[in-house]
């Protein structure tokens, strides 16, 4: 129904419900700037509202880059149809024909200009409450005029003057503070716990134990920390080892059973066999990824004997509903969940397991709500992980160099494990350590038709012939796994494009010549042509020792965004990033400056990844539990990011999140092959595996 | 006699009478209700938390109560008055820098400690000036921007 995603008042404020959620990437105001453009209304009149399962619509999961496709296109509908309604109606009240009606700045003016009326005084005369019909054609390109600008971002002004925003600022009536005891190791159960003088302390209102799930509910933060450092203290565990060697992840990833899939397969293909006559194999690694969010995860929730209310940060506010009610075999219609904006997001973090904690924790308080804030060791060693991966890829090369057979194996562990998602499981982390456990699921990979998992940019954007594309996904999960930004891409890429550079060396062609000479598609050409140029491609000869410019290429998942990277390292005592240039295909662009924002922080962010970020763990025990043991990059180290934004108004918008991460980490690889004469394959490139490479 | 604790915030008196060892971010956060300086590790390494003690940028998170008595504290609410931002905020806000925004009030901290020291930053400055921040969505760029424009500006 129209009215489930618009709305006007009579004071002409326009109300958007969308289900996509806010995670620090500016969606929210990409989708009003979508709104207000499709209505000729003033920006300034509309509302966004925070997405809800009571009465906002079920757009699933805010992830894979989808929500301007997605939400944007089901927006711009919407909004095309309540224009068109308010424009009948405009049209009757002035006496004129619709077609002849004009709209601007939510006015809406006789052809004359003579009368005129507005959104607010039709509102009592349009009855939005109707199922939408489907029938009015949203805006040419050419007559968008707030689509394509530089609108600010909508939550920033609170977020700079420190206006309390986030999940964790939330306090509601009668509102307690909850924590959680997590075992010490992911194999780990509890023996015993004794709780009784906890529960004599100043403060405490409830301890909460349920099989190896520990937690209490206390009056302030202050008092729950000491509750839960109490009950840390008084908690005997049984653990074991359960990890693999974390300095061999390939084999470890090799060896697991698995299931095997293909993506592509040409090799019975004869009509493209071709003579070979040189074969390069290589391959090349990533390791497990945390989300290292600045913001622990946090939850809200209220139980109130029949039914609860949960508030999330959570990217899938509907799934999160589902899963809940699934865990705790309650109707779905007694959970509603609430989306309040969290830290940020790069894919499926501890926000949905926060939430059930404080469902669980709620549980023994009725009535009150119960805020969940997790601990920073919790949040780095039990958020999901993005998967260690390793890539196989082996080329055939004709006499000139090109590549005529193309082969590609891809292991890793799943890149999806959201609530309801793998096996229909809740995928809820404290489910798992109740008293009658339901377990995590093993992470399965997205659909093809979402772009794939483990595989997500394994096919070659290249002009090959015959090639065959297998995946093989662990079905082994010693580490929780499930999606980080960019998904299997971040390694996928990074061995094509590496590869690529490789093959080039051993044809003896530039690497930007030989990647051009074997891509057709246009945008892909052009996104690298002007990457080369704004990275000073040319100059790359005169390049004195030690200093490196590398090239990396992809369109994400292989119908997104199109991004070229130039990177410029100087590695002489240490690696040092000079500059990053990205050039960037998004189709057409809604906001160009909230573009450049995701493309500059998924280069830094990418850049901190491949050089050195790795999730450390014995064979027992996660042992990244603070920003000492999972470092990433600071200010002193992020290099310089120009952004370069290649316009196509007629091409149909598609999302920026995740488009620089492959291609980033290549375009360092590249660069650092360039600069030392090594080629380094297996991530993170820390000056400790560069010597060890040099060294063998 | 139940030990008592004065500090003076945002330039009000405060007096706490919660345990000596509470952190002052608790303090700040619940007593003040300022919501400003945030949580993020709780070992004063990400720089979430900052507040300015008698002009320094220190972790909240990691300060006892105790060591804070009889200092002045200014959080983010404080960086401003009732009209207009501090020039700090001014340039973020110009130059959109942040993404999801947890970590730009701590960050302001320190911009504004390195603004009264040295109006006319470079870039070498500002980055020694926030290299104890944290930034996960990658805003640093803008950031030191913001703060290096706005120099260049006056």
């Amino acid at each position: 129904m129209t009215a489930r995603q618009v709305s006007v008042a009579l004071d002409g404020t326009i109300t958007v419900r969308v289900g996509k959620v806010e995670l620090g990437q500016g969606i929210v105001t990409a989708l009003a700037q979508i709104a207000a453009d499709e209505l000729d209304a003033d920006l300034a009149h509309v509302t966004m509202l925070p997405a809800n399962t009571a009465d906002g619509p079920d757009e699933g999961m805010t992830a894979g880059s989808m929500s301007v496709a997605e939400s944007g296109a089901a927006l711009r509908s919407a909004c095309a149809e309540v224009r068109m309604l308010f424009l009948a109606e405009a049209a009757r009240r002035l006496g004129e024909e619709p077609g002849r009606v004009v709209v601007r700045d939510g006015v809406f003016s006789s052809a004359d200009g003579a009368r005129r009326t507005s959104y607010g005084e039709l509102a009592d005369g349009v009855d939005l409450d109707r199922r939408a019909e489907g029938v009015a054609l949203p805006k040419d390109a050419a007559r968008l005029r707030i689509v394509g600008t530089d609108v600010p971002r909508l939550d920033l002004p609170d977020k700079i003057r420190g206006v309390p925003r986030f999940i964790h600022d939330l306090v509601l009536d009668g509102q307690l503070y909850g924590r959680v005891v997590r075992p010490p190791s992911p194999a780990a159960s509890l023996i015993e716990v004794g709780t009784a003088r906890i529960r004599e302390c100043a403060g405490v209102v409830s301890v909460v134990v349920d099989g190896s799930f520990l937690g209490v509910v206390a009056d302030d933060e202050a008092a729950a920390d000491r509750a839960a450092a109490m009950l840390r203290d008084a908690a005997h565990w049984k653990e074991q080892d359960s990890l693999p060697n974390e300095n061999d992840l390939p084999a470890f990833l090799r060896s697991v059973p698995s299931e095997t899939f293909t993506v592509v397969d040409e090799f019975d293909d004869a009509a493209t066999a071709a003579p070979v006559a040189k074969t390069l194999a290589a391959s090349y690694s990533r390791p497990y990824l945390a989300h290292a969010s600045m913001g622990p995860s946090c939850g809200v929730a209220r139980w109130d004997g029949d039914s609860v209310q949960i508030w999330s940060h959570s990217q899938g506010i509907f799934p999160l509903k589902r899963a809940v009610a699934k865990a705790l075999q309650l109707d779905p219609d007694r959970v509603s969940v609430q989306h309040v904006e969290g830290a940020g997001a790069y894919g499926h973090n501890g926000a949905d397991d926060a939430a059930f904690d404080a469902v669980l924790l709620a549980r023994s308080v009725t009535g009150r709500p119960v805020h969940v804030r997790w601990s920073r060791s919790d949040e780095l060693t039990w958020s999901p992980f993005g998967s260690a991966m390793v890539v196989d890829l082996e080329a055939g090369l004709d006499a000139a160099g090109r590549v005529v057979s193309w082969s590609c194996d891809v292991w890793s562990q799943g890149h999806l494990a959201r609530p309801g998602t793998a096996d229909g499981a809740p995928g809820l982390l404290a489910a798992a350590h109740l008293a009658r456990p339901i377990p995590l699921p093993v992470a399965v990979d997205p659909p093809a038709s979402r772009g794939a998992g483990s595989t997500r940019g394994a096919v070659p954007q290249y002009d090959f012939p015959r090639r065959r594309i297998t995946g093989h996904r662990s079905l082994r999960a010693p580490l929780r796994t499930s999606s980080l930004r960019g998904l299997g891409s971040f390694a996928t890429v990074f061995a094509i494009e590496s590869f690529m550079d490789e093959l080039a060396a051993a044809a003896g062609r530039d690497p930007l010549e030989y990647r051009m000479s074997q891509l057709s598609d246009p945008r892909a050409r052009e996104a690298l042509e002007t990457a080369a140029r704004l990275g000073g491609w040319e100059d790359r000869t005169q390049d004195p020792e030690g200093v490196g410019r590398g090239i990396g290429f992809a369109r994400y998942k292989g119908t997104g965004a199109y991004c070229a990277v130039v990177a410029e390292i100087e590695a002489v005592n240490e690696v040092r990033v000079r500059r990053l240039s990205l050039a960037v295909d998004v189709g057409r662009i809604v906001n160009p400056d909230g573009v450049r924002n995701q493309i500059e922080g998924g280069a830094v962010q990418a850049a901190s990844w491949t050089l050195i970020e790795r999730v450390r763990f014995d064979r027992r025990r996660v042992t990244s539990v603070d920003w000492e043991s999972y470092p990433i990059l600071r200010f002193s180290q992020v290099p310089e990011v120009d952004v370069t934004l290649v316009s196509r108004p007629d091409e149909p918008s598609v999302g920026a999140g995740e488009a620089a991460q492959g291609p980033t980490a290549a375009a360092l690889g590249n660069a650092l092959a360039a600069a030392l004469g090594v080629r380094v394959r297996d991530m993170p490139m820390t000056t400790e595996r560069i010597v060890s490479v040099l060294e063998s | 006699m139940q030990e008592t604790f004065e500090l003076v915030v945002n330039g009000q008196r405060h007096v706490s009478a919660s345990p000596r060892d509470t952190p002052l971010l608790h303090v700040l956060r619940h007593e003040l209700d300022l919501k400003g300086s945030r949580f993020g590790c709780g070992l004063g390494l990400c720089g979430v938390c900052f507040v300015l003690m008698d002009g320094h940028p220190t972790p909240a998170c990691d300060t006892p109560l105790w060591s804070a008595a009889g200092r002045k504290i200014v959080t983010i609410e404080g960086l401003g008055d009732s009209d207009s931002l501090h020039p700090a905020q001014q340039a973020f806000q110009r130059e959109q820098a942040a993404q999801c925004g947890y970590c730009v009030s701590g960050i302001l901290i320190s911009a504004a400690a390195l603004l009264a020291d040295n109006p006319h930053p470079d870039e070498a400055d500002v980055v020694a000036a926030l290299d104890r921040h944290l930034c996960r969505c990658g805003a640093q760029r803008r950031m030191i921007r913001a703060l290096t424009r706005r120099a260049d500006a006056a």
